[in-house]
């Protein structure tokens, strides 16, 4: 199809997205990203029956955790895209470009590398 | 087992927010299986105050660890040469575990991360409801297995009563009347001539009645 979609986003794929755990949306954040997107399968298409709603649990839980520190839940979601929705699919990596762009970098940008020094300094004094 | 759920993520933060060292400290039991206080949660919470001390600008050391148990001496020992490295912990274990934990490190703030709610069962995933209010008087054999002490609003021991109505509790129509669980147990197994047998007033002495309890076990003491 030789789509074109900005290069700001990186692919991990996962077997389903029934994988993807709120602790994995979190750590994306902690290790730099300013915004993730979770795309499943379309509702009801589910080769394993549910995993694409129990990813939508989870990114629900997500966004409310990033609400709560200052983060701003906006910055995740979920899209449910069949694998013929190519298109579609380069729409939403620029529709969340740009509001991620809007929103700017994140707050807790590079919280992975601070802790990482944090606790460098913390075993050194002690 | 015990059943509990994770603490609102602001009364946390509120809780932690002037310390710089924290340990999250998750238990492998009761607070796992339930999905509120395992290694997965302290995970997710450690995490969670990770970004929100670096949104907020703030360097604070947050670290996980989960231990076998709370309610043990000996589980509990193991962070006995890390403990002086933090300000404070955040226990998810349930209210025992946390309290074993600051009883142990008696010099160190800890706070709860989780709300313990009853013991009971897992009827499915995220779902738990109430089967034992550990009276510490067993009355099971009497009522066709079904506890009417944890099970019926009232704990009614001669029931049912006039709030039960269709086999609902009058409190809330989703709660099944114990006392009609009691009644069609005990058609099922034929017994039914125990309605015909008043329980006697319960000795709530051992209950919580009887002020904090203990159990002395001569034989299995060393």
């Amino acid at each position: 199809m030789r789509l074109q979609y900005p290069p700001t986003v990186r692919i991990i794929e996962v077997p389903c997205t029934g994988k993807v755990d709120i602790i994995h949306l979190l750590q994306a954040f902690e290790y730099g990203a300013d915004g993730v997107i979770v795309v499943g399968c379309m509702e009801g298409d589910c080769h394993y029956q549910k995993g694409n709603l129990y990813a939508k649990t989870r990114v629900k839980r997500a966004k409310e955790i990033l609400d709560k520190v200052g983060l701003g839940g906006e910055r995740v979601a979920m899209f449910n895209l069949s694998s013929g929705m190519g298109g579609r699919f380069a729409e939403i990596v620029k529709e969340m470009t740009n509001k991620i762009l809007e929103l700017g970098p994140s707050p807790a940008r590079g919280a992975a590398v601070k802790a990482k020094a944090v606790r460098a300094a913390g075993e050194a004094t002690t | 087992m015990i059943k509990a759920k994770p603490k609102p993520l602001e009364e946390i933060i509120d809780n932690v927010k002037d310390f710089n060292k924290l340990l999250i400290a998750g238990c492998d039991g009761c607070v796992t299986v339930c999905e509120a206080g395992g290694l997965k949660e302290v995970k997710i919470l450690a995490a969670a105050l990770r970004l929100y001390f670096t949104q907020a600008g703030k360097q604070v050391q947050v670290d996980e660890t989960s231990l076998t148990r709370q309610c043990e001496k000996e589980y509990l020992a193991q962070l006995s040469d890390r403990m002086d490295g933090y300000d404070a912990a955040v226990s998810l274990a349930c209210g025992v575990g946390a309290q074993y934990l600051a009883e142990m490190y008696n010099h160190k703030i800890v706070f709860p991360g989780v709300d313990t709610c009853f013991m009971g069962v897992n009827e499915e995933r995220g779902l738990y409801s109430e089967r034992c209010q550990a009276c510490g008087r067993c009355i099971l054999a009497e009522t066709g297995g079904i506890c009417p002490i944890a099970r019926c609003s009232k704990r009614m021991l001669n029931g049912p009563c006039g709030g039960s109505d269709k086999g609902k509790c009058e409190i809330n129509p989703d709660i099944p009347c114990a006392w009609e669980l009691i009644y069609e147990r005990l058609k099922t197994l034929g017994q039914l001539d125990r309605f015909e047998r008043p329980v006697e007033p319960k000795d709530w002495s051992t209950s919580r009645d009887g002020g904090p309890r203990k159990i002395v076990r001569e034989d299995l003491r060393i």
